[in-house]
């Protein structure tokens, strides 16, 4: 692991001057979670429009960079997807858009959370459950 | 060495053979002793010798090896109960703090708080000090108030004085702060508490490691610590009890060991502490405790407190100079342990963990158990290092060229 590799111009570009941060006024689907290691924290809201599709959604939160800049990227790369694009994400897609670096067993968790607050809200939502075994809480 | 000697740190190291080993092809940086402490080589070699030489049940075991076992765990209650200037009658071995209040909090608590009643504690307290008193005064009715801190991280007297008005039953605090440094007069809180009426508890878990302790002298009516946070193994830690106040408790755990006589439909209890200390104990980490104890009793308490303050002096020293870094709690040296807590530009605690962890340097960070302080300091969270015995100048170097790189990454 190379804490260059993960802390690229990127990365501290998005914690620094998050996109989509904030509150929507008017949403159809707010979820939240903490991340209990670290204390990090993560709120969605999204508009879901026509087709089932993401409107809008903002997220609020703080934490490390890496779990806040995913989280941003993240809300940009759903904006205008269907819901059920959400309930297909993979960790490898996040884990993609943050170039794919290598970040250790304890930092996979802050890089995830906002995938897993958005998926908690997508799937309550849907009626369904997130019953990934890998979005376990187990450190 | 000589007891007025000051520590050799670097001579130490060789007893640990943990901090010979690499980290990202870098020497092994551990500041992170405020959480656990290394083992030396005599505390696992206690462990070892035990499983493969006297491995045996403690106290009903007739045959040689029951003996040995009896002899070396009872032996360890005596020396720990020593080291903090207690009788051995009033130790009870514990998995560590945390099970050492939540005994408290059952068998001293269920019987003693009542509803209506006032339980104190204090905002720098730990989760473990915290939790089980919240639990506690949610079944009984009971309630938990706090007492605030200065700006400077130090207890508000005042406000002490005011929550000891309402005549607490018990007054629950840490004796140092895992995240401040805080070290609390806990002699004279005690007083003062014992003066309003109130029974009171002591977190020792980041005292009885790092300096001289003596529960006579403090006068609390119960005292906690943990093994693993001075240099001895993990799941074992005691529970010190002013003396006659185990008796009066009702047991913790029941089963085998702790009953004098077991019938039908009702059963007698042990002599203390073995009442408190049902099943089959931990013995080989209660060993392995003694050990540790005879270890830190080899170098001298007040030599491990001299030690600590000369590392923290310094240590102020360096970051002083590191723009933008700035330290929780006390600013004078003497009144705080070996612990610094601290925040550097817009550096998330956990990134700056993450980057100093590539240079061999183990930091914690995060909220330290401690949420309640975390949001009177109005931080998400801190990052903190923490010294023992083994660490030197050298150390501190190293974090400061550390953190200064983890500054160039975010162009701080």
């Amino acid at each position: 692991m190379s804490s260059a590799d993960i802390y690229r111009e990127i990365i501290l570009d998005y914690y620094r001057h998050p996109r989509n941060f904030g509150k929507l006024e008017r949403f159809d689907i707010a979820s939240r979670d903490t991340n209990p290691l670290c204390g990090d924290e993560i709120e969605m809201q999204v508009k879901v429009g026509e087709g089932m599709k993401i409107e809008d959604v903002k997220f609020t939160g703080k934490g490390c960079a890496i779990s806040q800049a995913a989280a941003s990227m993240l809300t940009e790369l759903a904006k205008g997807k269907p819901l059920e694009w959400v309930r297909l994400l993979a960790k490898e897609d996040v884990f993609k858009m943050l170039g794919n670096p290598d970040l250790g067993p304890s930092r996979v968790k802050c890089a995830l959370l906002g995938m897993k607050v958005l998926k908690t809200g997508a799937y309550g939502y849907l009626g369904a459950h997130n019953d990934d075994p890998e979005e376990s809480d187990l450190p | 060495m000589l007891e007025s000697e000051a520590i050799n740190a670097e001579r130490m190291r060789a007893d640990f053979p943990i901090l010979s080993r690499k980290v990202h092809g870098k020497r092994l940086v551990y500041l992170d002793n405020a959480a656990t402490t290394q083992k030396p080589q005599a505390v696992i070699d206690a462990l070892v010798r035990f499983y493969s030489t006297y491995n045996s049940n403690v106290h009903r075991s007739v045959h040689t090896l029951g003996e040995e076992a009896t002899e070396a765990y009872e032996g360890s209650r005596k020396k720990t109960a020593e080291f903090v200037g207690a009788k051995p009658r009033d130790l009870v071995f514990v998995r560590g703090t945390t099970e050492a209040i939540n005994l408290v909090g059952s068998a001293w608590g269920e019987k003693n708080v009542k509803k209506g009643d006032v339980i104190v504690a204090t905002k720098m307290e730990h989760h473990s000090n915290i939790v089980p008193w919240q639990q506690l005064a949610k079944r009984n009715g009971a309630s938990l108030k706090y007492v605030g801190l200065d700006t400077d991280g130090t207890l508000d007297l005042a406000g002490f004085e005011d929550l000891l008005r309402e005549a607490p039953r018990l007054v629950a605090l840490t004796h140092c702060s895992n995240v401040l440094g805080t070290v609390n007069d806990v002699t004279k809180l005690c007083s003062m508490a014992k003066m309003a009426g109130a029974t009171t508890l002591v977190d020792g878990a980041q005292s009885v490691p790092h300096m001289p302790v003596d529960v006579e002298e403090i006068g609390s009516d119960f005292y906690a610590f943990s093994g693993h946070k001075m240099l001895g193994p993990t799941g074992i830690g005691a529970l010190v009890a002013r003396k006659g106040l185990l008796e009066e408790m009702d047991p913790f755990q029941t089963g085998g060991e702790m009953i004098r006589e077991v019938f039908d439909d009702h059963s007698t209890w042990n002599d203390v502490p073995y009442k408190f200390e049902a099943g089959t104990v931990n013995i080989a980490d209660a060993i392995g405790l003694g050990a540790a104890v005879d270890y830190l009793d080899a170098i001298g308490m007040e030599r491990v407190r001299d030690h600590e303050l000369r590392l923290l002096d310094y240590a102020f020293k360096e970051l002083a100079s590191v723009k933008g870094l700035k330290i929780y709690g006390p600013s004078d040296t003497r009144s705080r342990a070996g612990v610094i807590s601290f925040n550097y530009a817009d550096v998330h605690p956990h990134d700056l963990a993450t980057i100093l962890d590539e240079e061999g340097i183990a930091i914690r960070s995060g909220h330290h158990c401690a949420q309640p302080l975390m949001r009177w300091l109005d931080v998400p969270a801190t990052s903190r290092a923490s010294f023992y015995i083994y660490n030197a100048h050298d150390d501190v170097d190293a974090l400061k060229a550390g953190i200064v790189k983890a500054g160039g990454l975010f162009k701080v």
